[in-house]
């Protein structure tokens, strides 16, 4: 949500307005800045509301998460009020299969489709390869695995966490440009139900596996859209919170499975 | 005996005369309540039905939450539950009265179905997921409290959707009807909050209270012990919602008018953290963090709006002319968890058992943190 404000700040700046030529300079500078925005945020609040309860009892942080969330929301309140904030539509509308399928066709693929794909997938791969290929990768699944061993490894636990941090947060950050530019507004509680439904993704797919992560969220997806057409466009979270709950009750461990410590 | 001293009591006999002191005193404040609010002129009236209505949420999620250690974080879903009950069964305008052709019932067996409803739902909700731990738990709850009030929105032909339901029945004692009479339901809300309590204590004192404190601190051992972990924490479950359900017939019946917007996320998160801020597992801590946490947000931040907009004007700063307490109010909620977290985890008032578990988690921290740098001079 503080991501689509911010990058909607910079889109601004670049003068990006409902019918004026894509900024594309903007675009750029505008991924940039959310997803350093959203980062160094998440490292702030990890720094601030997580570390020093890293060894309290399990609840400690997910209340203090809790907690971090509503300030965050609170923030976007008074940043841009209660209504919803209109997203400038800036991508060119051009259809892909218009010219294939014919202008009645019912499957559209525009700019703003390979604008997300184009950006999700290269995001996807490149944090595959920094978490299985890279020193700090190699150290977050450490820190993952057994954290008093990654300590007597000299592993530096709070830097490697701090970058766990970094690397979610900037994610978040590209993902609030593309679901604005994508759904055209935007609005201060947001983050919530995408906070959800990424949870839900992650479980769906099998916590700690990315390439799980990607395809529950396809599941996820496709899941809402369907959900929509059939049942009823009110419909959408009950659908996928259903799921969050059948996944965690009858597979814990998700789709692709990946051993977690609290899975059963 | 020896059970007795383990349990949550204070072990010597003082201690619990200053607490039957503090719960008589406090018990007489609240009854002449509404006397010295006319007699000062307060106009505390009508903010003090849903303190009260919060205290007894908070009570009954002490049970879950303090008692049993299940982060619930779907809380309201119970509410709603509760309070749609009672509004089916008493309202003209339900459609299940409608299609039954009854004529709307009583509000007090109304209140008692729906707390049985709400516990029902309680055990369908428990059953499968209390099989997971902690955080997933805590989600999983999350999750379900995000689906009741949708699907209470998407299904206006049985709940009226967003248009909410009313008139919701009231309740009479013989001849004197509620209506909206506000002392009425102040001292409703005041005996139902002193049976609450009684009920919470006798359930933390019973073999089922010592059976949650077993399952809260080890659920391998207790288990091992002979504790059911399933039903002790099903029981828990339902109690806890059933507690929700009496409160959510009389806010219903109270307010008239429920809608699905009443009962959203941040209702849990409010009740949550009212027991947090009291003080987890302790009874009394919990109504203390209800009231200062209520009194605050109904009470204290309209005043509290009032000084710093004098301030401004004073001052002659314009942020502070325009200043409005009440807007910041999850900014509150939210620092307020964070900072308790971080400095009190135990709350303002915890349980004797309570802070012995948070203190002996530190002590560990602590030697695990001097084992470490041992470790590091040695690799030096």
């Amino acid at each position: 949500m503080l991501g689509t404000f911010a990058t909607l700040t910079v889109l601004t700046l670049f003068g990006a307005r409902e019918g004026a030529p894509t900024p594309w300079l903007g675009l750029v500078v505008a991924l940039i800045v959310g997803m350093v925005f959203c980062g160094v945020l998440n490292v702030l609040a990890e720094r601030l509301a997580y570390r020093r309860l890293r060894n309290a009892p399990r609840l400690a942080p997910l209340i203090s998460a809790i907690g971090v969330s509503f300030i965050y929301i609170n923030i976007g309140l008074f940043w841009r009020g209660p209504a919803p904030v209109l997203y400038p539509d800036i991508l060119p509308r051009f259809d892909f299969l218009a010219g294939i399928v014919g202008p009645q066709s019912l499957i559209r693929f525009g700019v703003r489709d390979l604008f997300v794909v184009g950006l999700a997938v290269p995001l996807m791969l490149g944090l595959a390869w920094v978490i299985k290929n890279t020193t700090m990768g190699k150290a977050m699944r450490a820190v993952a695995q057994d954290r008093e061993m990654a300590v007597q490894l000299g592993i530096d636990v709070d830097r490697i966490i701090s970058f766990t941090f970094l690397l979610g947060g900037m994610l978040a950050g590209a993902a609030a440009l593309m679901y604005g530019l994508y759904n055209n507004n935007t609005n201060f509680v947001l983050g919530f139900t995408a906070g959800l439904k990424a949870f839900t993704a992650a479980v769906l797919g099998g916590v700690g596996n990315v390439t799980g992560a990607a395809l529950g969220g396809f599941l996820l997806g496709v899941l809402g859209s369907l959900t929509v057409t059939y049942v009823g466009a009110g419909w959408e979270n009950v659908g996928v919170f259903g799921i969050l709950v059948l996944v965690l009750v009858f597979r814990p461990t998700g789709l692709l499975g990946e051993e977690t410590p609290e899975g059963k | 005996m020896k059970i007795q001293e383990i349990g949550d009591h204070a072990p010597a006999s003082d201690g619990r005369e200053r607490r039957w002191m503090i719960a008589a005193v406090s018990l007489a404040v609240a009854l002449v309540l509404p006397y010295l609010d006319m007699l000062f002129g307060l106009n505390l009236g009508l903010k003090l039905i849903p303190i009260g209505i919060f205290i007894i949420l908070a009570l009954g999620l002490n049970v879950v939450v303090g008692f049993a250690g299940l982060l619930d974080l779907g809380y309201a879903a119970f509410f709603a539950i509760g309070a749609y009950t009672a509004a089916f069964l008493t309202s003209p305008s339900s459609v299940l009265l409608q299609a039954l052709g009854a004529k709307p019932i009583d509000f007090w067996p109304a209140m008692l179905l729906s707390t049985l409803v709400a516990a029902l739902f309680g055990v369908v909700l428990g059953a499968p997921t209390l099989r997971l731990r902690g955080d997933y738990l805590a989600i999983v709850t999350l999750g379900f409290g995000e689906i009741v009030p949708l699907v209470i929105r998407n299904t206006p032909q049985w709940t009226r959707g967003v248009q909410g339901m009313n008139p919701i029945g009231t309740p009479s004692l013989g001849v004197y009807k509620f209506g909206f009479d506000f002392q009425a339901w102040y001292y409703l809300i005041i005996a139902v909050i002193i049976v609450s309590v009684v009920l919470t204590a006798r359930l933390r004192d019973s073999r089922i209270g010592r059976a949650w404190a077993a399952i809260r601190e080890d659920e391998v051992a207790a288990a091992s012990m002979g504790v059911n972990p399933v039903s002790t924490k099903l029981f828990a479950f339902a109690m806890g919602a059933s507690f929700s359900g009496f409160a959510g017939s009389i806010w219903a019946g109270y307010l008239q008018f429920i809608d699905p917007g009443q009962f959203d996320f941040s209702i849990s998160v409010f009740v949550i953290v009212m027991i947090i801020l009291g003080g987890m597992g302790n009874i009394y801590g919990v109504i203390a963090g209800g009231i200062i946490l209520g009194g605050f947000d109904r009470i204290l931040s309209g005043s509290v709006t009032d000084v710093l907009r004098g301030v401004g004007n004073l001052v002659g700063l314009e942020a502070l002319q325009q200043a409005d307490v009440s807007r910041a109010r999850s900014l509150i909620l939210g620092l307020a968890l964070v900072i308790l977290m971080l400095v009190r985890p135990e709350g303002l008032f915890p349980s004797a058992r309570r802070r012995a578990e948070l203190h002996a988690a530190e002590e560990s921290a602590e030697e695990a943190d001097q084992q470490r740098s041992t470790l590091y001079e040695t690799q030096r």
